[in-house]
């Protein structure tokens, strides 16, 4: 279909060749002016609705996670042995505690501030190891793709979920231990379908012509094939939050993630289950919170996959 | 078999088939409404053909999807467009598609992508006439093969259990014209029908077309931004600029008296095999406007060079012209208010487009033989192997992509490498740039053997005296990168770190291939594509090398901005004493640039020599079939020439047994004795110089060509 498709480059009517002086009449036009690639992204995203509450969301969380702590005196830490499992409102206690004292609200404003951070750290850190896995191995081709696929699909293979567990119970709990396992095992699919998708890079002409201008691979890699899988890149380090946030969760539920004194929202769903019926509100308020950093999440992710890719229609309707 | 059906009245006569009303469509973009067609109208009758031309951008593609009905959602299209007395634009899309198909026939430019790769051609067609039409699958079945029969497939019944990827290019959009006729329908749409395909294909293709349109008696649109090809086959043409008919008229009415400037402006833009001795092609200047918030001028003015003030205060209408347009029954009509002034090309004399200079070459004046080697390649042959088999991987066969090539390039000269995809050009490139040796023979670049290269530093040496720019302007550039970075990368990977020599440097470079430096902070995007490919070229000249290697460096480009970027490379050569290896299938593009021409085919070079000598005196059969294969932009050359029409595609290059790679399809071999069919068969012909030692060719019996022509 020749039809010119309304996108990331309007073909601006610009600088005619061998002309310098008058500008053109066209030029004038608000048709001439190029918009830049953030100004035109911002502007796709801010089109659909539901990226933009997932965004707002996403900022009250944060918002919420690191000035929380202000509205209440009571510390996370802080057992009040004479409000054992009292419920919201009760003698101070904002959202009620538990059934070792702990402010509740305070323990979420902690919990999620604690899961958000390991949420991004690992979500950075398996994108950007993902990214330059994924691209080096499809940029050199032939033995070494093979042998970088070939320890990608071992690592597939393992049990990660056990050896993660194994690993977080030898260190009684330790968040950056976490995020380092958390990272270690789950790279590997991402750097697949980078690889894949930079494969079909790996033939375009611009990196033939790097080759044949002799730059260095490494150069080319950085220069050329991580910058236009950036939208993917980007998609995949908000979903991968939402997906991080999920397995954080389940690890410290089944008790093999964040430990005591320590709190996450997952191990506050852990402490939660056991007295659903008795103090449900231990159990709803975390989940309730995961529930949106994961929504929140999920929608930006959604809103910038269709804002980035040039084929979506959030170009908006004639 | 199928319905014969005449035209049996005149078309006069008739009601039209099909009549568009003021159609327009407009697509929502980022800066604003993309008004695409602005009010077009047409007729169109039983068994006529109207051409409609425009470079990418005019609309062209999207006046037939409205036809068509297959625009997406979002635009909005208004206007009217009645096929046999029912508007289209009322159909919802079910009713649509009963239409389609049926009563329209599509043929798309890409035959590969408009077939599915997991059905057979004959149960495609089976299900293109089972969809429409009640008739059981046998007898559906035995239609099928007669329509591949129709449409020139050898063996239909037995090509029928075909897929796709069995078929080549050409083969497949036979099989596309094949399921367009199957319904028998009364217009057919053909949207750059020949523009994937290699020229000699495109010359059978044209030809299928003609006789499908006969054996259906249907309207055909045909699409395409070739002059040459609707010169050939259009009876009326309508040329579309800015989403508007601009100018329309019969065939040879436009061709010999064209009114508006634009359409004079394509006509001189394009390079012409029977009109070699012009010195330039006149280039017009600038880009199309972009269709969003046009003012009520003329879209054309800024590029017009005979612009008046009242062109910028109203749009011109399409009027008829008087005293223009009896040829062929159509009137003629152009939108320009001094249509009437305009006469050959000229107004009161003075032709529009005036022919820029050329500069004088500065190597041509030392003779060929005294100048230095830049490229020297030897015997070079390059293989792929053919392998089967999953998971243990063996070798059945050998492809030779290039096989034994000699040819050399001596300073300021230009050698043009043509031949049909497939035919080893790109492996060719590939090898030189490459800058290993090779499997077989050598390259050497500049006096020096790659054989020799084995330090970095030797490497990055030669790689400043060798460039290269590609055929695709938009996915030669890192569309991240903004053009500073573009220029500069070369730069700095022969270590050039300074940021203000980098920066004076990357300033005259633009000014060299007629950018604004202004511009260096801009993203490619923002670029039109003949401004892409200038960028390219600077970019390859960035290091100040002594060869351009061209990989089809205009095929992707505009006729109009295709002009400029030639002659820019004719004076870049002129001023910095350039050579070029210019690779293109398009041998009338070559036949502007080069000095020399070397025809390849099938890996191997077939001919070589003299631009002039082997333009006008070709030796090779297939140098032949090449020349009179491509369409010429002049009805009455183009109806009355002769043609040398190839049977069937490129063969594939798998084996490397002796004799002549050309047999299968060599229109002089069928003329031969069998004892000298038999040569062809059993040895190999050698490049070899007749009468004059410039001239090669590789061809046993082009002495007897040579005599039986002329």
């Amino acid at each position: 279909m020749a039809i010119n498709m309304p996108g990331a480059g309007p073909d601006a009517a610009e600088a005619h060749p061998g002309k310098t002086g008058a500008p053109e009449p066209e030029k004038a036009g608000s048709g001439g002016k190029r918009l830049s690639p953030v100004k035109l992204y911002t502007r796709r995203f801010a089109r659909n609705k539901a990226a933009l509450g997932g965004l707002v969301l996403f900022a009250l969380l944060v918002f919420f996670a690191v000035f929380g702590r202000f509205l209440t005196h009571w510390n996370y830490t802080e057992a009040d042995f004479t409000a054992l499992t009292v419920s919201p409102g009760v003698s101070g206690h904002l959202l009620g505690t538990n059934g070792a004292g702990n402010d509740v609200y305070a323990q979420l404003v902690h919990g999620l501030g604690r899961s958000m951070i390991i949420a991004v750290t690992v979500s950075l850190l398996t994108t950007a190891i993902a990214g330059l896995f994924g691209t080096t191995a499809a940029y050199f081709g032939g033995k070494v793709e093979r042998a970088m696929l070939g320890f990608v699909h071992f690592l597939l293979i393992l049990p990660s979920f056990l050896i993660i567990a194994l690993v977080g119970t030898h260190y009684r709990g330790e968040w950056q231990v976490l995020v380092v396992v958390l990272t270690l095992f789950g790279w590997m699919l991402t750097a697949r379908v980078i690889w894949s998708l930079a494969t079909s890079l790996r033939e375009r002409e611009y990196v033939t012509a790097a080759r044949f201008m002799g730059v260095s691979p490494m150069r080319t890699i950085v220069r050329h094939l991580l910058p236009n899988i950036g939208s993917l890149l980007i998609v995949t380090f908000t979903l991968g939050v939402a997906s991080t946030v999920q397995a954080e969760t389940a690890l410290s539920f089944i008790g093999f993630g964040v430990k005591q004194p320590d709190v996450s929202l997952g191990s506050m769903l852990a402490d939660g289950q056991s007295t659903l019926s008795t103090a449900p509100w231990l159990f709803y308020l975390p989940a309730a919170l995961v529930v949106l950093l994961t929504v929140a999440m999920a929608l930006i992710g959604d809103g910038l996959r269709d804002a980035l890719d040039p084929t979506s229609q959030s170009g908006g309707r004639a | 078999m199928i319905e014969q059906r005449a035209v049996m009245t005149k078309p006069a006569t008739q009601q039209p088939l099909l009549c568009v009303r003021d159609l327009k469509v407009a697509f929502p973009s980022e800066s604003g409404r993309v008004d695409a067609v602005r009010g077009v109208s047409f007729d169109l009758h039983r068994g006529k053909t109207l051409g409609i031309v425009g470079e990418s951008g005019s609309g062209k593609s999207v006046t037939s999807m409205a036809v068509m009905g297959l625009l997406p959602d979002y635009a909005a299209v208004t206007g009217s467009v009645t096929l046999g007395g029912e508007n289209l634009l009322d159909l919802d899309d079910r009713r649509m598609s009963k239409v389609r198909g049926r009563r329209i026939g599509m043929i798309f430019q890409d035959p590969l992508s408009s077939l599915t790769p997991i059905f057979s051609i004959g149960s495609q067609i089976v299900e293109a006439l089972q969809i429409h039409q009640d008739i059981s699958s046998a007898a559906a079945w035995k239609r099928a093969v007669e329509l591949l029969d129709l449409v020139g497939i050898p063996n239909p019944d037995r090509r029928a259990k075909g897929f796709p990827h069995e078929f080549s290019g050409g083969m497949r959009q036979r099989a596309v014209i094949a399921m367009a006729i199957a319904n028998d329908p009364d217009l057919i749409i053909a949207d750059e029908p020949t523009t994937a395909l290699d020229v000699t294909v495109q010359a059978q293709i044209l030809d299928v077309l003609r006789t499908a349109q006969r054996e259906t008696g249907a309207a055909v649109i045909m699409i395409t931004h070739d002059l040459g090809v609707v010169a050939g086959s259009a009876d009326d043409v309508m040329v579309m600029y800015a989403g508007r008919a601009v100018e329309r008229a019969g065939v040879d009415e436009l061709f010999s008296r064209p009114r508006m400037p634009y359409t004079i402006g394509l006509m001189g833009a394009i390079p012409r095999l029977d009109d070699r001795d012009r010195e330039a092609l006149t280039p017009v200047q600038g880009t199309p406007p972009l269709l969003v918030d046009l003012p009520d001028a003329c879209p054309f003015a800024a590029r017009c060079p005979a612009v008046q003030d009242a062109c910028r205060e109203a749009e011109p209408d399409l009027l008829a012209i008087a005293g223009g347009g009896d040829v062929g029954g159509s009137e003629h009509s152009a939108a320009c208010r001094r249509a009437a002034e305009i006469d050959d090309a000229a107004i009161g004399g003075e032709p529009i487009y005036p022919v820029p200079a050329e500069r004088e070459n500065r190597a041509a004046a030392v003779p060929r033989e005294d100048r230095p080697k830049v490229l020297e390649l030897s015997d070079v042959t390059k293989t792929f192997p053919l392998t089967k088999g999953g998971l243990l991987k063996r070798q059945v066969g050998t492809v030779f992509a290039v096989n034994g090539i000699d040819l050399d390039i001596r300073e300021g000269e230009t050698l043009g490498l043509v031949g049909e995809s497939g035919c080893g050009k790109t492996t060719t490139l590939l090898e030189i740039m490459g800058l290993t040796p090779p499997e077989r023979g050598a390259i050497s670049v500049c006096g020096k053997d790659t054989a020799g290269l084995k330090r970095e530093q030797d490497i990055s040496a030669v790689r400043r005296d060798i460039q290269m720019v590609f055929q695709d302007p938009m996915g030669s550039l890192d569309p991240r990168m903004t053009v500073f970075d573009i220029l500069a990368e070369p730069l700095r990977a022969v270590g050039e770190r300074d940021r203000k020599t980098l920066s004076d440097k990357i300033a005259d470079l633009m000014e060299l291939v007629g950018l604004d430096p202004e511009h260096r902070d801009r993203f490619p995007a923002a670029f039109s594509g003949g401004q892409r490919q200038r960028i390219g070229i600077a970019r390859a000249l960035a290091t100040k090398p002594r060869l351009l290697v061209l990989d089809e460096p205009v095929s992707a480009l505009d006729v109009s901005v295709q002009a400029g970027v030639i002659n820019l490379l004719n004076d870049l050569k002129a001023e910095l004493g350039l050579s070029y290896l210019f690779v293109a299938h398009d041998l009338s593009v070559v036949c502007h640039i080069s000095d020399r021409v070397a025809v390849m085919y099938l890996g191997r070079i077939v001919e070589i020599g003299d631009t002039d000598s082997v333009f006008d005196n070709p030796r090779h059969p297939y140098t032949k079939a090449l020349l009179s294969a491509i369409p010429l932009p002049d009805p009455v050359a183009e109806r009355t020439r002769e043609r040398v029409l190839l049977k069937g595609d490129l063969p594939s290059p798998t084996d490397d047994r002796p004799g002549c790679r050309f047999v299968s399809r060599c229109p002089l071999h069928l003329t031969l004795s069998e004892p000298q069919q038999q040569k062809c068969r059993g040895v190999t012909p050698q490049l070899t110089g007749r009468e004059d030692q410039d001239h090669l060719d590789a061809c046993h019996f082009a002495d007897l060509t040579a005599s039986a022509d002329n």
